[in-house]
């Protein structure tokens, strides 16, 4: 019997240990191949220059870099503010309405949807009213899917901040909208910012939503209601051709890619984080 | 003046919590109210500051009369009333601010708009609760590093902080160490000289301690509210004598 038990002990310990290495392994080799792939073409030019016709040597993606900065920031600045704010609904005002069961139901199937879905979307309630391609198109249709992500992850942020810290601000003769402001949003704003970096990774990674909206541009992009290009639609369209220094800088561009998330990650982490917010 | 109420009942949908409470609570003292768990000493409580308007299925019927008016009245407004009567909680629950904010936080929508002038509330609060000395030298570093018992006294100082009349406490050392409780005890009996204090507290010898008079509650009911020491030295009610003697609770 005990000698069972020991087994056993043991086995479980090792099982956990092992489903760990399962888990890390794709990361740690898609990263070690995606560096031995990328640094090849990876050199100033290719972080400056626009990209070169068929046939010339060099030529960069920094027409893609700066449009992808601009579509998913754009998505940023229309999805995080209604995202939060219709998180907050749901958590503090809205909590057992029809209203937020509805918007609870509908946010959870949106996340659902098949992201090139989203595109068409965009494509029929953007680009065909504007009458062309668009940085706006791009990042609505990327707002859309981070909105229906992040306004549940700022919900289920908001719910574990404690009632009775809530009930301590509203003691305190303050008004609801204060306490959330002041109080809530603040107690929660470590989840919530981890939230919306999520988010901005997730949709910074998209292709998809952004074939028949960004669409893409060989060129500097010409205004935010003009087709641009983005890291993502240039990766694939240079993955897929035939010629090997395109399949290069492909590789190239996801790896900027992933150092810009990165990058980005980190920066905003460090910013956000308040010395005030940990409990003990 | 100070705090009555008149045949006063409270329901959670269909559970009747408080039945029939009538009583008048003297001003300028500590008044503990006592009982086993669920008998409705912290649902009294939360009435007082209409607490309990947030929950889902509350009714409150009955009169609740604070300095004469019925704050269950329509042109009752829940702003200023929790300016007059101020709550501690159960666990210290500071904000995510620094110890200065945490007592200026509540002043600036109140219409202390100068800074200089809420810092210096804030200095007066904190003095009062006798957490200066501890935490002057670093009021701008975070509520959260502060021990459980400073936390507590810093909620009791924020509370302070808007010159309320009356203080509610729910159980407010419960969560504390014996010395920082003791701590604590110590400044409520020194806090009945300015304001009306209601002392929620399961803890008998705290509220034959701290206390001027005792309600003892039980299933909903007040069963006797009497002067503390004779509350307890000599009880009217069989049910008094049986809980402060630890038959039941």
């Amino acid at each position: 019997m005990n000698k069972r038990r020991k087994l056993t002990d043991k086995l479980m310990t090792i099982l956990p240990i092992l489903s760990v290495l399962i888990t890390i392994l794709p990361l740690i080799s898609i990263s070690v191949y995606l560096v031995y792939k990328g640094v090849q073409y990876l050199n100033v030019q290719f972080l400056t220059e626009l990209p070169k016709p068929v046939g010339q040597p060099g030529g960069g993606m920094a027409n893609s870099i700066v449009g992808s900065g601009i579509v998913v920031g754009l998505a940023g600045l229309i999805g995080v503010p209604i995202a939060v704010l219709a998180g907050i609904y749901l958590a503090e005002y809205g909590r057992k309405t029809k209203l937020a069961a509805v918007v609870r139901f509908f946010a959870d199937v949106l996340q659902g949807v098949p992201s090139i879905v989203i595109g068409i979307v965009a494509y029929a309630v953007v680009v065909i009213p504007m009458g062309s391609f668009s940085a706006v198109a791009g990042a609505a249709a990327l707002a859309m899917m981070l909105i229906p992500f992040l306004t549940r992850t700022t919900e289920e942020a908001l719910l574990t901040v404690p009632q009775d810290v809530k009930e301590a601000g509203l003691a305190l003769g303050q008004p609801q909208w204060r306490v959330v402001l002041g109080i809530v949003l603040r107690s929660a704003r470590g989840p919530i910012m981890t939230g919306v970096m999520l988010g901005i990774a997730r949709i910074a990674g998209e292709t998809a939503p952004l074939l028949f909206t960004a669409l893409n541009n060989r060129f500097w992009h010409n205004g935010l209601n003009g087709p641009i290009s983005t890291l993502t639609v240039q990766i694939y369209n240079y993955a897929i051709s035939p010629f090997t220094d395109w399949n290069g800088q492909a590789w190239s561009g996801a790896l900027v890619l992933v150092l810009l998330v990165t990058g980005l990650n980190i920066l905003v982490r460090t910013l956000a984080r308040s010395r005030y917010s940990e409990r003990s | 003046m100070g705090i009555a109420t008149k045949d006063l009942w409270v329901y959670y949908d269909d559970f009747a919590a408080l039945k029939s409470i009538s009583i008048s609570i003297d001003s300028k003292a500590i008044t503990a109210l006592i009982g086993p768990s669920g008998c409705g000493k912290s649902t009294f409580l939360r009435t007082l500051n209409r607490m309990n308007d947030s929950i889902d299925g509350v009714t409150v019927q009955g009169d609740v009369l604070i300095n004469g008016s019925n704050i269950y009245g329509e042109e009752i407004n829940t702003i200023a009333l929790r300016k007059t009567v101020g709550m501690v909680f159960q666990r210290p629950n500071p904000f995510p601010m620094s110890i200065i904010d945490n007592i200026t936080w509540a002043l600036k929508f109140h219409g202390v708009k100068r800074r200089r002038d809420r810092e210096e509330i804030a200095a007066e609060s904190l003095k009062r609760v006798g957490l200066w000395d501890e935490v002057s030298h670093r009021l701008k570093d975070p509520a959260f590093a502060l021990s459980g018992g400073q936390q507590q006294r810093l909620c009791i100082a924020r509370a302070i902080a808007l010159q309320p009349e009356i203080i509610l406490m729910d159980e407010p050392t419960s969560a504390l160490d014996p010395v920082a409780a003791r701590v604590v005890e110590e400044l409520l009996i020194s806090l009945k000289e300015d304001y009306t204090v209601i002392l929620v507290s399961h803890n008998m010898e705290q509220a034959a301690r701290v206390s001027d008079y005792t309600a003892f509650f039980l299933m909903g009911e007040l069963i006797e509210h009497s002067p503390t020491d004779q509350l307890f030295a000599n009880p009217k009610d069989n049910r008094t004598e049986d809980y402060i003697t630890g038959r039941f609770g």
